[in-house]
C-alpha cells in the first residue's frame, strides 16, 4: 500500500457545510423597489420557516474554489479516452454549449405564446426531419427525458396500437444481453419480461425466438447492433417472425453510433425506436445527466405519439393537442429543448456525409482495439466487431485477477475504464467502446495500457488488485457504503463537556 | 489501422452487412457547416422567439437570475464531460457535488433523505405514487386539481398499466386550497397516497399539517410536490410529507422552452431503499479518507431489472450541478430575500389586480380579467411588449375568464404598474 500525501490544501476539500460560516454570502439582489411585505402576515405565522437550518453561508470566492477543487477530482472527455461501452462518450463540441445559451433559445417560456415560439419549435421540427431520415422512420417524438424514458413512451405506444386492435398482450420479449433498463421498463409498462438467450456468436438464438413468440408476445426489445457490439445479421428475419405473430419491434437505439448514415432501423423491420441524443448525437452526459431519448416509429405508431404535436397549419407551427388515440404525455411540455438544440448543431456540422464518416470512424477505432488487444484478452464472441468489443478476464482470472481489477488499474495509466461486468452473457466483462473522436495516438497509448497490464497481471497481481495508486482517492469501499448508507451530511454532535 | 485491421478500405468494416440491410445513399441532410453558420442559424432561430419582451408567465416554469457562477461552474469540462460516477476513485467531484445537492434537499423539504434527482418535477410524480403504492401495498392515488396539470397528465400515462387507480380531488372555489371535504369523501383503506401541491398551480400556499392528518389517518401516505423551489426560502418545509417530490427549475435553470429541468424524490429515512434512481453515499477509500460512491444501487435496473424500483437511469447530473451552485451563492440568507422579494413583488401587483382566490399565495396568483377575455388583455400587453398570464381555462374550463399571473425578483415596479394599467384601460373600455 502506497501511502499518499495530501498537504495540500486544493486536495483536502471540505464539505460545504463545513466551511460555512454564519452571515457569509457570496449574492447581491437589487434593492426592493415595492413595499416589503412581513412574510408572517401574509401567509401566516405557521406557513413560514426561520431558517433553512444547516444550508450553506459561503462567500463567492469560497464557492468557485470550492466546486473548482472539486471538479479537479473528476475525469472527463476533455482530459482523454472514456471508452465506456455502450455509453458513446466522444468529443461534445462546444458550439453546441454556445448556441443553446442563445438568449432567445434559453429565455423562451414553454408557454409563451406560439407567435413568439416559431424558432425554437422550428428547431424542433427540423431535429425531428433529421431523427426520421436517420432512422428510416416516419414520425418522431422529443418528448422523453433520456433512454430509458424513451424505452417506455416506445412500450406505451406498442401497448396502445395493440390496445386499438383489441388485445394489449402479455408479454415483451428481451435478450440476455440487454440492458437493465429494457426489462424495467417492460414491467412499468404492465408486461411481463420473457428471457431470449443468446447464441455462441452473441446473437440472438433464433430457435429460442421461433419458440418463445405467439399470440400473446407483444412485442421484442432489441438493441441492434446488440450489447457485445454485434450486428444481429438475421435481424430482418426476426422482425419477419414478430410481425407474423402481429408483434412489435422495439429497438433500442443506445448504440446507433455504429450505424448512422450506414443502416437504418425503419429498413430493417423496426417499428419503434429510441435514440439516446446524449450518446449518438453527442449531447454532453455531464456526470449523468440531461439527456434526451427521442422515440421514432412508423407510421402505424404515429396516431398514439405524446401530445403536443407539432403542426404546420396556415404557413407557421402550432402545438397539436387534439390527439384523441395519443397515450397522453410523459412528461411536462415539450421535452429537453436545450439537448435537442446541442443535437441539432452536431448533425449541422457533420451533414449527411458526415455522419457516414463519423460512424465508420467509429467502427475502424473498435475493430481497431480489438484487433490489437485479441492476443492479450480473450474475446468469446467472433463475429464482426462494430463499434464496440467485448473482452472477457478469463485469461486474467486465472491469476485472481478480475475485469474490475484490470479497469482500476486502467486508471492508473490516465485513462477512464471500459464498461465493467456487462453484458451479463460475458464472463468477466470488458466492454470497450472508443467512439469516432478518438485519434490514433490516443488509441495506441490505451492499448499500450491495457497490454501493460495484461503483463503485470503474470508478473505482479497485487499491483492490479490494489489499484489505483496514482489518484488522490484510492479504492472505495462500496460494500461499506451500501452497508450503513450515509447519503446526507449532518452537523456532528457535540462533545459532553467533561 | 486499416492494415493492422487487415482490410483495406473503411467501406470493408461492414461489408458483412446483408445487402437488405444496407443503406446505400447518403443521408439527406444538408452538407456540414462551419461554426459559424451554426451559430448563425440558431440566432436567426432565436430571433424568431421573444426577445426583449417582460414576462409574468409561471405556471411551473419561472424567471428567476441566474448567478454568473453557475454557468462558470457548470461549464468545467470536468463537469460536463464525465458520466455516471461508476468509476468513484476519479469520479469524487460529481460525487461529492451529489451529495451536499442530496443534503441540501433535505434541508430545504425537511425530509431525511434525497436521490440524486429525478428528469424533472413532472416526472417525479409517479416515481412518487409507485413508490408509495411499493411502500402501503395500496393501489389508490388521489391527486389534488391543484397540482400542475401537465404533472397530472404525466402521473396517468406513467402510471395506468401498473394497476393504479387515479383519482382526482378537488379545490375550495373561495381559497384555492385543496377542498378538505372533497379529500376526506374520497380516501378510503385502498388509498396509497394523497398527493398535493404546495404553493398549489393558483400560486396557493396548501394546508400541509391538514392534510397530512387526514391521510394518515386512513393509513395512506402524503405526498407533497411543488414547481416553485424558491418557495422554499421562506415557507414552512412540508415536515409532515413522507414523500417530497418537486421541481427545481427556478435554481438558476434556464426556462429553456420546457427543458432540461431537474426533478428531486426525498422522504424519511426509513422509505431510502424505495427511493428511485441514483443515490450517493459516504463511504472511505483505501487509506482511510472519506469518500463517496453510488450506493444502494440493488434498488436499480442495472442490477434488479424488471424486479427494479424505476427504469430511470441517466438523471439530470449537470442541471442538479447547476441547482447546487445556485444554492451555495444565495445560500441561507439568500435564498430568504430573494423569496421575501417574490413575496413583496407578487403581492405588490397582486394588491392592484381582482384576485380569484383567497387563499395565501407566494409569487403567483390567479386574477380575474374584469370581463375582458384574457386572450384580449394578453394581446394588448404584448403591444407594450409584455407577455400576460397564463389564461386558466385551458386547463381549467370552470376559470375562464380568468389568468395565472407571476412576478419574481425580475419583474420590476414599472414593468408591474404596465401590467396593471392596461387592466385598468380594459376595465375602463367594458365600463363604455
Amino acid at each position: 500500500m502506497i501511502r499518499k500525501v495530501r498537504p495540500h490544501i486544493t486536495q483536502n476539500e471540505p464539505l460545504l457545510f463545513e466551511t460555512s460560516s454564519p452571515g457569509k454570502a457570496g449574492y447581491q439582489l437589487p434593492d426592493l423597489d415595492v413595499p416589503a411585505v412581513d412574510p408572517a402576515s401574509v401567509l401566516g405565522r405557521a406557513n413560514t420557516r426561520e431558517e433553512i437550518e444547516g444550508f450553506p453561508e459561503v462567500s463567492e470566492v469560497e464557492a468557485i474554489r470550492h466546486f473548482s477543487r472539486l471538479s479537479t477530482y473528476n475525469y472527463a472527455i476533455d482530459l482523454g479516452l472514456y471508452p465506456l461501452g455502450s455509453c458513446t462518450m466522444k468529443y461534445n463540441p462546444r458550439v453546441n454549449e454556445a448556441v443553446a445559451r442563445i438568449e432567445g433559445l434559453a429565455w423562451a417560456h414553454p408557454y409563451q405564446p406560439e407567435s413568439l415560439s416559431q424558432g425554437a419549435m422550428e428547431v424542433m421540427a427540423t431535429l425531428e426531419n433529421c431523427l426520421a431520415e436517420i432512422t428510416g422512420m416516419d414520425a418522431v417524438t422529443l418528448q422523453p427525458a433520456a433512454g430509458a424514458h424513451g424505452e417506455f413512451t416506445g412500450i406505451l405506444l406498442v401497448r396502445a396500437l395493440l390496445q386499438s386492435r383489441g388485445n394489449p398482450r402479455k408479454n415483451i420479449l428481451i435478450p440476455d444481453s440487454a440492458h437493465g433498463t429494457n426489462p424495467a421498463t417492460a414491467h412499468m409498462a404492465g408486461y411481463k419480461v420473457q428471457n431470449l438467450p443468446s447464441n455462441e456468436r452473441g446473437m440472438v438464438d433464433m430457435e429460442a425466438l421461433v419458440r418463445l413468440c405467439d399470440e400473446d408476445t407483444a412485442a421484442l426489445m432489441i438493441t441492434n447492433p446488440n450489447t457485445v457490439g454485434v450486428f444481429e445479421e438475421n435481424i430482418t428475419k426476426i422482425a419477419g417472425i414478430l410481425h407474423d405473430k402481429g408483434a412489435q419491434v422495439y429497438m433500442d437505439g443506445a448504440n446507433m453510433n455504429a450505424l448512422v448514415g450506414i443502416a437504418r432501423p425503419g429498413d430493417f423491420g423496426v417499428d419503434v425506436m429510441h435514440l439516446n441524443l446524449h450518446k449518438t448525437f453527442s449531447t454532453p452526459h455531464g456526470g449523468g445527466g440531461p439527456g434526451s431519448g427521442a422515440v421514432a416509429v412508423k407510421d402505424h405508431l404515429e396516431p398514439f405519439l405524446p401530445v403536443p404535436r407539432l403542426l404546420r397549419s396556415e404557413g407557421r407551427w402550432t402545438w397539436n393537442y387534439d390527439r384523441p388515440d395519443s397515450i397522453g404525455r410523459v412528461r411536462a411540455f415539450y421535452g429537453n429543448f436545450g439537448v435537442l438544440v446541442r443535437a441539432l448543431a452536431y448533425i449541422m456540422a457533420h451533414g449527411g456525409a458526415g455522419l457516414k464518416n463519423a460512424t465508420m470512424d467509429a467502427l475502424l477505432n473498435a475493430n481497431y482495439i480489438r484487433t490489437l488487444l485479441e492476443p492479450y484478452y480473450e474475446h468469446p464472441h467472433k463475429a464482426p466487431t462494430m463499434h464496440e468489443c467485448v473482452f472477457s478476464d478469463d485469461l486474467q482470472a486465472k491469476r485472481g485477477v478480475r475485469t474490475g481489477d484490470i479497469a482500476k488499474r486502467l486508471i492508473d495509466y490516465g485513462f477512464h475504464p471500459y464498461t465493467v461486468s456487462f453484458p451479463l452473457i460475458v464472463h468477466g466483462a470488458m466492454m470497450i467502446e472508443p467512439t469516432e473522436t478518438e485519434g490514433k495516438r490516443e488509441l495506441d497509448l490505451f492499448v499500450d495500457a491495457m497490454i501493460s497490464i495484461a503483463r503485470e497481471v503474470e508478473d505482479d497481481p497485487e499491483l492490479v488488485l490494489k489499484a489505483p495508486h496514482s489518484t488522490r482517492t484510492n479504492r472505495v469501499d462500496e460494500v461499506g457504503a451500501a452497508r450503513r448508507p450515509v447519503v446526507r451530511w449532518k452537523p456532528p454532535i457535540a462533545e459532553p463537556r467533561p | 489501422m486499416l492494415a493492422a485491421i487487415g482490410v483495406s478500405s473503411l467501406q470493408d468494416l461492414f461489408a458483412y452487412l446483408p445487402p437488405e440491410v444496407r443503406f446505400d445513399r447518403t443521408l439527406n441532410i444538408p452538407p456540414g457547416k462551419s461554426e459559424y453558420d451554426i451559430v448563425d442559424y440558431f440566432r436567426a432561430r432565436a430571433s424568431e422567439n421573444a426577445n426583449g419582451y417582460t414576462s409574468f408567465l409561471g405556471a411551473g416554469v419561472y424567471s428567476h437570475y441566474r448567478p454568473v457562477l453557475v454557468d462558470t461552474v457548470v461549464s468545467r469540462g470536468e463537469f460536463l464531460t464525465s458520466y455516471t460516477p461508476y468509476q468513484a476513485e476519479i469520479a469524487q467531484g460529481t460525487l461529492t457535488t451529489i451529495f451536499e445537492f442530496q443534503t441540501m434537499i433535505c434541508q430545504l423539504t425537511g425530509m431525511e433523505v434525497a436521490n440524486a434527482s429525478m428528469y424533472d418535477g413532472s416526472s417525479a410524480v409517479p416515481e412518487a405514487a409507485l413508490m408509495a403504492a411499493r411502500i402501503t401495498g395500496r393501489d389508490r392515488i388521489l391527486i389534488s386539481r391543484g397540482v400542475h396539470p401537465e404533472y397530472r397528465e404525466t402521473l396517468v400515462a406513467s402510471v395506468r398499466h401498473q394497476g393504479l387507480q387515479i383519482v382526482e380531488y378537488g379545490y375550495d372555489r373561495d381559497s384555492g386550497g385543496i377542498d378538505l371535504d372533497d379529500l376526506e369523501s374520497k380516501l378510503d383503506a385502498s388509498t396509497a397516497a394523497v398527493i398535493l401541491q404546495s404553493p398549489n398551480f393558483f400560486g396557493i400556499v396548501e394546508d400541509i399539517p391538514k392534510a397530512a392528518e387526514i391521510a394518515h389517518r386512513h393509513g395512506g401516505l402524503l405526498v407533497v410536490s411543488f414547481a416553485e423551489a424558491v418557495s422554499l426560502g421562506i415557507l414552512e418545509p412540508p415536515r409532515d410529507a413522507d414523500i417530497v417530490c418537486g421541481e427545481l427549475q427556478s435554481f438558476a435553470i434556464s426556462p429553456s422552452y420546457g427543458g432540461p429541468f431537474a426533478g428531486i424524490i426525498a422522504t424519511k429515512e426509513k422509505f431510502l431503499r424505495q427511493i428511485p434512481g441514483r443515490i450517493v453515499g459516504e463511504t472511505k477509500d483505501a487509506n482511510g479518507n472519506r469518500a463517496y460512491c453510488l450506493t444502494l444501487s440493488t434498488r436499480e435496473q442495472h442490477i434488479r431489472r424488471e424486479k427494479a424500483t424505476s427504469n430511470i437511469c441517466t438523471n439530470q447530473a449537470l442541471i442538479a450541478l447547476m441547482a447546487t451552485v445556485f444554492m451555495t451563492v444565495y445560500g441561507k440568507q439568500g435564498l430568504r430575500e430573494l423569496a421575501e422579494q417574490n413575496l413583496s413583488k407578487a403581492h405588490y401587483l397582486a394588491g392592484k389586480l381582482p384576485l380569484r382566490f383567497q387563499g395565501p399565495f407566494f409569487n403567483e396568483f390567479v386574477a380575474a380579467a374584469n370581463g375582458r377575455s384574457p386572450g384580449q388583455i394578453n394581446e394588448a400587453l404584448l403591444e407594450q411588449k409584455i407577455i400576460g398570464g397564463l389564461p386558466l381555462g385551458r386547463f381549467y374550463p370552470e376559470l375562464e375568464g380568468t389568468m395565472l399571473i407571476c412576478a419574481t425578483e425580475m419583474s420590476r415596479r414599472e414593468q408591474m404598474d404596465a401590467l396593471v394599467s392596461v387592466y385598468a384601460a380594459a376595465k375602463e373600455a367594458m365600463a363604455k
